[in-house]
């Protein structure tokens, strides 16, 4: 049976015409697609798990790997109809903010293909962005969905820690990992939300609370809602001049729809980035040691087991990977625990109080979702430390686990996407979709797409 | 933590030993000048008195006693098991010797 | 030599008694194909999440409970991380800083003399797998099946003294863990599973000395002697002024000595951190309350009782206590026959000694409290002599059927009748000329010969007593 859906075959026709310039879906066989039943095509991170497809987090070390089980989502996925289009490229294990550190190559910003999508969703982003799907899924961590989102022009949202079952996606930080749409527009994404979101018995950490009818907030009226601005994410200098005009310009379109505006703060912002790269190469590093080559993936051969470890994972683990291995085995090592992760787990505290704290005068949360439109490819590759601080305004929402959205909000001057980032109270996705949504049907920007 | 320096290429050989990974001079001496970088910004915590912070491991921190109850589901075929093993024997697989 | 003291800790692995494995719902029962019990959560592929089995948590919290813990007030799962094959995620979920339970307490008599032992903590954590060498092979074989299957660890706190210390506190723990149920302590099949610490220092000096880390001990007896030996290798080495090492070292049963394992490159550092994809457990005070209720009453309560209520010594309570099938045995049979201290003797020599010798547990022999009732009646009532008794138990404790019906059936029966006496004795008199001559020149032993060969003469069936009445009676005129 070949699927005859009109939505698939324009999809595959568009796949196979730009996929090898933007490098999005890196496992892809149009036979696959097209023996699905289904109505609606749909890209899945590589970090996600679908029976029997190949699911490699874009490294190396996970060469070849298919898994015998579908991760929560994925049966979520089927059972509705959903057509899996193929797997999309990301940062490996999804380390990364600008999809450079595949293992496929980079993932080229459909805006300026001398560029980079964001990450570590960034082929999902890119896929949207380009017209290759619809959706997709991605995961974020500390940005991974919201950044690329941002830019790539597209819609991308963070689900409240626990809101979607983890089983399947394949960790990076345990307590901060969610996976969550990437699509076209709000609508989308509500739809998308409301398939993948509930509790799962399989996830210790989902949350036992009922999934609403998410597309019911897709209303245009938010009139007297207030809205948030803290001031720690408007900074005098380290906000590009076009980002920060984008961001005053939907500052206005809200006033015009009658929400109000209060500063708020959140103290402790500045500590997020440093809290941020302890926990997550902490769980990172133990989350990766089971990559070994005792059960899958690559292996280098030796004749002593010591030596079979460390030759499979110095050639399975990318540069990146391993930084962030060395880094966080190092935070969790004897002598340095409490000095280091038990003290991040206590600023931690402290971030998500400051938003407990800021939702008492407020709805929502305003920001921009990054300083910066997209970089070059390479620009920022010999700094790690800079592009980590690139994710201080998306890392504050992963450590109090609350939820954001990232909406495009305008154009730079050499016509890269910019996007705006709201921040909710835990569970309530409603309030951002109603406030994306109300954005997005005042605006033009959505319907802009890039020249390809 | 007053007193910590960048961190030595000592500590980083011992930290790549315990993440089991092989690291070149030229690997050792990148990532030592990076991890040093990212440790220093990171000593920005100390500014902060945490003493009378409890830790959050978790950010659903309403959640606890999550428990399956005790029945027995099915388990994966051997062959699922087995299919992705980079080497295996019989049904089990297989490794370089491990002596004990 | 100098006086030397020797300080031990045990720290006791017990598979707990679930159906499912600890963190997945694969089967613990596993005596089948190798890797057929796994699936991705116990596997650790990527993406796959544990989710805590309820009833290993119960289980280990009524355990906790019953060696007089006090509970966490809340209780974390926390990973421990080191490389080894048979660890799927190289990584074990443990619990560190908050183990479940913690400072309680089990006893046991040692010489008479009750002492205290300390239990340090008790904690829930992962099973790992099975590695399996053939011999002259270049690669070991892995078996996930055991990976994930519940197991509660006792760390006692270094408070014995002797190796015979050690011996009777797993015997105490593992009729706890009996009593309650919660595993079924096969050491043979790993279900119950010991290493020990050891260190000897100086009478009177309060530090430790350097101590070694003892494992691969397979059996309660095993134990005993890997510590008499570290013991006296502690010993040794201090008299001599060697140094001691801090390592590990595994029993080897068929030579009776220690071998050091190879010395690790640098010391471990398992790098402890919350497991994040657990979350915190607590069990509130009042369903602590009502677990407490519910214990089962446990070895050293029942032995006060049996010994009070049956009048027996300490030691014999001690040991009917040892396994709960042997002691509701005991009160079955004693309650039937009222003759408790032959019940006690029967169970605790012969009946032990047989069951024993065929590898049989009480439970599963054929013989029940009423027949051993019945036996012991039988002998009271003076119906069969105890050597007829001792004969024809291999057929009750075997077939299970009752003695009275056995002595019925092969006639076995006492001879209590005088006249039927009469007549064999006199025939032994006849046929043993010089040891009546010897018994009537005065050597009073000489009866004992003459009473054995009318026994002999009746196949032990004659009341012994009753022959040497009348022998005497006889031999008189």
């Amino acid at each position: 049976m070949v699927n005859s859906c009109a939505v698939l075959h324009s999809c595959l026709e568009r796949i196979e015409r730009l996929n090898s310039k933007i490098n999005a879906f890196v496992h892809f066989e149009k036979e696959n697609p097209l023996g699905q039943k289904g109505t609606r095509p749909i890209a899945i991170k590589d970090n996600i798990s679908v029976k029997d497809e190949l699911t490699t987090c874009a490294s190396k070390i996970l060469e070849g790997y298919r898994p015998p089980y579908d991760a929560t989502v994925i049966k979520k996925l089927k059972e509705k109809g959903y057509i899996l289009m193929g797997k999309t490229n990301m940062d490996e294990f999804a380390f990364g903010s600008s999809c450079e550190t595949s293992c496929y190559g980079p993932v080229r910003n459909p805006w300026d293909l001398k560029r980079i999508p964001g990450g570590s969703s960034g082929g999902s982003a890119a896929a949207v962005a380009a017209d290759l799907v619809p959706m997709a899924l991605g995961s974020d961590t500390g940005g991974s969905i919201r950044q690329p989102a941002a830019l790539s022009g597209v819609v991308g949202m963070k689900p409240t820690y626990g809101r979607v079952s983890r089983y399947g996606l394949i960790a990076f930080a345990s307590s901060l990992d969610q996976i969550g749409p990437i699509t076209s527009n709000v609508a989308d994404c509500a739809e998308l939300l409301g398939v993948i979101s509930g509790y799962d018995g399989l996830d210790s950490t989902s949350a036992d609370i009922p999934v609403p009818d998410y597309t019911k907030a897709l209303v245009k009226n938010i009139k007297g809602m207030k809205i948030g601005v803290p001031k720690e994410y408007f900074p005098e200098d380290g906000l590009d001049k076009d980002v920060k005009e984008a961001l005053l310009e939907a500052k206005n379109i809200f006033k015009g729809l009658e929400a109000s505006l209060v500063e708020i703060s959140l103290p402790h912002t500045k500590y997020a980035v440093s809290c941020y790269y302890i926990i997550a190469p902490a769980e990172a590093s133990s989350n990766l040691a089971r990559y070994d080559g005792v059960q899958y993936g690559l292996r280098e051969e030796a004749v002593r087991m010591v030596d079979m470890y460390a030759k499979t994972r110095t050639a399975g683990f990318g540069e990146e990977a391993k930084r962030r291995i060395l880094l966080g085995t190092y935070a969790l090592s004897s002598g340095y625990y409490e000095a280091y992760y038990l003290k991040a787990m206590r600023v931690r505290t402290m971030i998500k109080n400051d938003f407990s704290e800021a939702f008492k005068s407020c709805d929502v949360i305003l920001t921009p979702t990054s300083p910066t439109p997209a970089f070059k490819i390479g620009e920022r590759a010999d700094d790690p430390l800079k592009m980590y601080l690139s994710d201080i305004f998306t890392i504050p929402a992963n450590l109090a686990g609350i939820p954001g959205i990232s909406i495009p909000c305008g154009f730079s001057g050499n016509n890269l996407p910019i996007g705006l980032q709201l921040l909710g109270k835990p569970f309530e996705e409603e309030t951002l979709i109603r406030l994306a949504y109300a954005f997005e049907q005042n605006t033009e920007f959505h319907k802009r797409k890039p020249n390809l | 933590m007053s007193d910590k320096k960048i961190i030595d290429k000592d500590t980083v050989l011992r930290v790549a030993r315990l993440s089991r990974l092989i690291l070149s001079d030229k690997e050792l001496s990148q990532y030592s000048g990076q991890l040093g970088a990212i440790l220093e910004y990171i000593d920005q915590l100390n500014e902060i008195d945490t003493r009378n912070t409890p830790p959050t491991s978790h950010p659903l921190s309403n959640l606890k006693n999550v428990f399956r109850e005790d029945r027995v589901k099915g388990s994966l075929s051997p062959a699922d098991v087995l299919r992705n093993a980079p080497r295996k024997k019989e049904n089990f697989f297989s490794v370089p010797r491990v002596i004990e | 030599m100098k006086a030397y003291e020797t300080v031990i800790g045990l720290e006791v692995h017990a598979q707990l008694a679930t159906e499912s494995k600890v963190f997945c719902g694969c089967s613990t029962k596993f005596a089948q194909a190798p890797n057929a019990s796994t699936c991705p959560v116990c596997l650790g592929l990527p993406g796959a999440l544990p989710v805590l089995n309820k009833k290993a948590f119960s289980l280990a919290v009524k355990t906790a409970l019953a060696l007089d813990c006090k509970i966490e007030t809340l209780i974390k799962f926390d990973r421990k991380n080191y490389y080894y094959p048979d660890l799927p995620k190289n990584y074990q979920i443990s619990q560190y800083d908050r183990p479940l339970g913690r400072d309680g307490f089990s006893e046991v008599f040692i010489k008479g003399e009750k002492k205290r032992i300390g239990i340090k903590r008790v904690h829930l954590e992962e099973d790992a797998g099975k590695l399996v060498h053939s011999p002259g092979k270049d690669t070991s074989l892995v078996d996930f099946n055991r990976t994930g299957c519940p197991l509660l660890e006792i760390v006692s706190e270094p408070d014995m003294r002797e190796p015979l210390e050690a011996y009777e506190y797993l015997v105490a723990i593992k009729a706890i863990l009996r009593y309650l149920g919660v595993s079924d302590c096969n050491m043979e099949e790993g279900s119950l599973r010991c290493d020990a610490n050891i260190s000897v220092r100086q009478k009177g000096e309060k530090r430790l000395g350097v101590k070694a880390e003892v494992k691969n001990m397979n059996s309660f007896k095993a134990v005993k002697e890997a510590l008499v030996y570290e013991s006296k290798r502690h010993r040794e080495a201090l008299e001599n002024g060697d140094r001691i090492l801090q390592e590990t070292r595994l029993w080897n049963a068929d030579k009776g000595i220690t071998i050091s394992m190879r010395s690790k490159e640098e010391a471990e550092d398992y790098r402890y951190f919350p497991e994040p994809d657990l979350v915190p457990f607590t069990v509130e005070k009042e369903k602590i309350e009502e677990i407490k209720k519910c214990l089962p009453e446990l070895p050293k309560a029942k032995k006060d009782r049996i010994a009070r209520d049956y009048k027996l010594n300490e030691y014999d309570a001690g040991l009917l206590v040892r396994e709960v099938e042997i002691a509701d045995f005991f009160e079955a049979a004693s309650k039937s026959c009222g003759k408790p201290k032959q019940v006690a003797n029967w169970l605790l020599g012969d009946i032990s000694a047989f069951l024993n010798a065929a590898g049989i547990p009480i439970g599963k022999a054929a013989l029940k409290p009423e027949h051993l009732a019945q036996l012991v009646s039988l002998i009271e009532s003076g119906r069969i002599s105890g050597k007829i008794a001792k004969e024809i138990l291999p057929n009750v404790i075997n077939k299970g059927i009752s003695p009275a019906e056995i002595v019925k059936n092969e006639n076995l029966s006492q001879i209590q009748d005088g006249k039927k006496l009469s007549v064999v004795i006199e025939k032994v008199i006849a046929e043993n000329e010089k040891s009546v001559k010897d018994y009537k020149g005065g050597k009073e032993e000489a009866i004992r010969f003459l009473v054995g060969q009318a026994m002999k003469a009746t196949g032990g069936k004659a009341n012994p007593q009753k022959v040497n009445e009348l022998l005497k009676e006889k031999l008189k005129g």
